[in-house]
């Protein structure tokens, strides 16, 4: 087992507990955490399978930045909306909706 | 229950996703290669370069449409939104504003740096960009910035110049032939003029993601 199957295990692991915290999780502010942590997980899903033959490959690296910059605007974007819901309604949770 | 179920089907997900990976070929296309063979045509030599801004452009000029779509949206929040929340900076600390001032003008520096290495080594626009908008984040924290209101017709030019400029390359290599397509003797060129919009474009536009909203 490689470095990079143990980085690329390591990244699966994270993806399904953010994807857990996304579910699970009311509060908005974790929410977005868990969502982020859901995308560092699939960067180093990326970035771990493409080390494990001994060839450094770009092309994954170069995705996985522009991944993250995508990220990260996201994140801001999500942390504005936040904010302006916590400012509208003075809560940092979605309003329940009885779907079931 | 419905935190039993998540938490299962999570770990019945990642097991099987581990169990997949464990046994995964090698791949066939080694695209390594690909790119090392591609690199003098390149105009840069550093191989995440060459594939970020010549051989996969085109995501690069999407990403930071991305971004400009997310700050409008940030800009749509935060104008709109709760102007009297917005106070001066909070005076800080006196330690923390001369440091603050000495490690501005550091991070400009290691900004132009990170911009000019990024053809030969690990470096670029993005990274460039992003110590520009610590800078200027570090600085309205010490209480030295303030935070921004609408934009002016500057900051908007600063804003989208280098998805502009980007854009006005990738159309002009239309002539010739095909979108982001640089012959090779001018590649190099081309590569330090888009890095450098982009690097002042995306500083400003990660500082505004910040800035705007407080």
């Amino acid at each position: 087992m490689s470095a990079g199957l143990i980085f690329a295990c390591t990244g699966v692991l994270l993806f399904t507990m953010g994807v857990a915290g996304v579910v699970l999780i009311d509060h908005l502010v974790r929410r977005i955490l868990a969502f982020n942590l859901m995308g560092s997980g699939v960067f180093l899903v990326l970035v771990g399978l493409a080390q494990r033959t001994d060839h450094l490959d770009p092309v994954p690296q170069a995705m996985v930045l522009t991944g993250i910059v995508v990220a990260l605007a996201a994140t801001a974007l999500a942390l504005a909306l936040a904010r302006r819901l916590f400012a509208l309604t003075g809560k940092c949770t979605l309003p329940e909706v009885d779907d079931d | 229950m419905k935190r039993m179920a998540v938490v299962l089907s999570a770990a019945i997900f990642s097991f099987a996703m581990i169990a997949a990976m464990l046994e995964l070929p090698t791949p066939v296309v080694n695209l390594s290669d690909v790119v090392a063979a591609q690199m003098a045509a390149s105009g840069v030599h550093h191989p995440v370069t060459a594939v970020l801004l010549n051989f996969r452009g085109y995501d690069t000029l999407l990403e930071i449409a991305v971004l400009l779509l997310a700050l409008f949206g940030v800009l749509a929040v935060a104008i709109s939104g709760t102007k009297e929340t917005v106070a001066a900076p909070s005076p800080a600390d006196a330690v923390v504003q001369t440091l603050a001032r000495i490690a501005a003008p550091l991070m400009v520096l290691a900004a132009v740096y990170l911009l000019w290495i990024g053809a030969h080594r690990a470096g670029g626009a993005f990274q460039a960009g992003a110590v520009l908008a610590a800078g200027a984040v570090l600085l309205h924290l010490a209480g030295l910035l303030p935070g921004w209101g609408p934009p002016g017709i500057r900051l908007r030019v600063g804003l989208v110049g280098g998805f502009l400029v980007f854009l006005a390359v990738a159309g002009a290599m239309l002539a010739q032939g095909a979108l982001l397509q640089y012959p090779p003797w001018q590649a190099g060129y081309l590569i330090l003029l888009i890095e450098a919009c982009l690097g002042m474009s995306l500083g400003l536009i990660l500082a505004g993601l910040f800035l705007f909203l407080s």
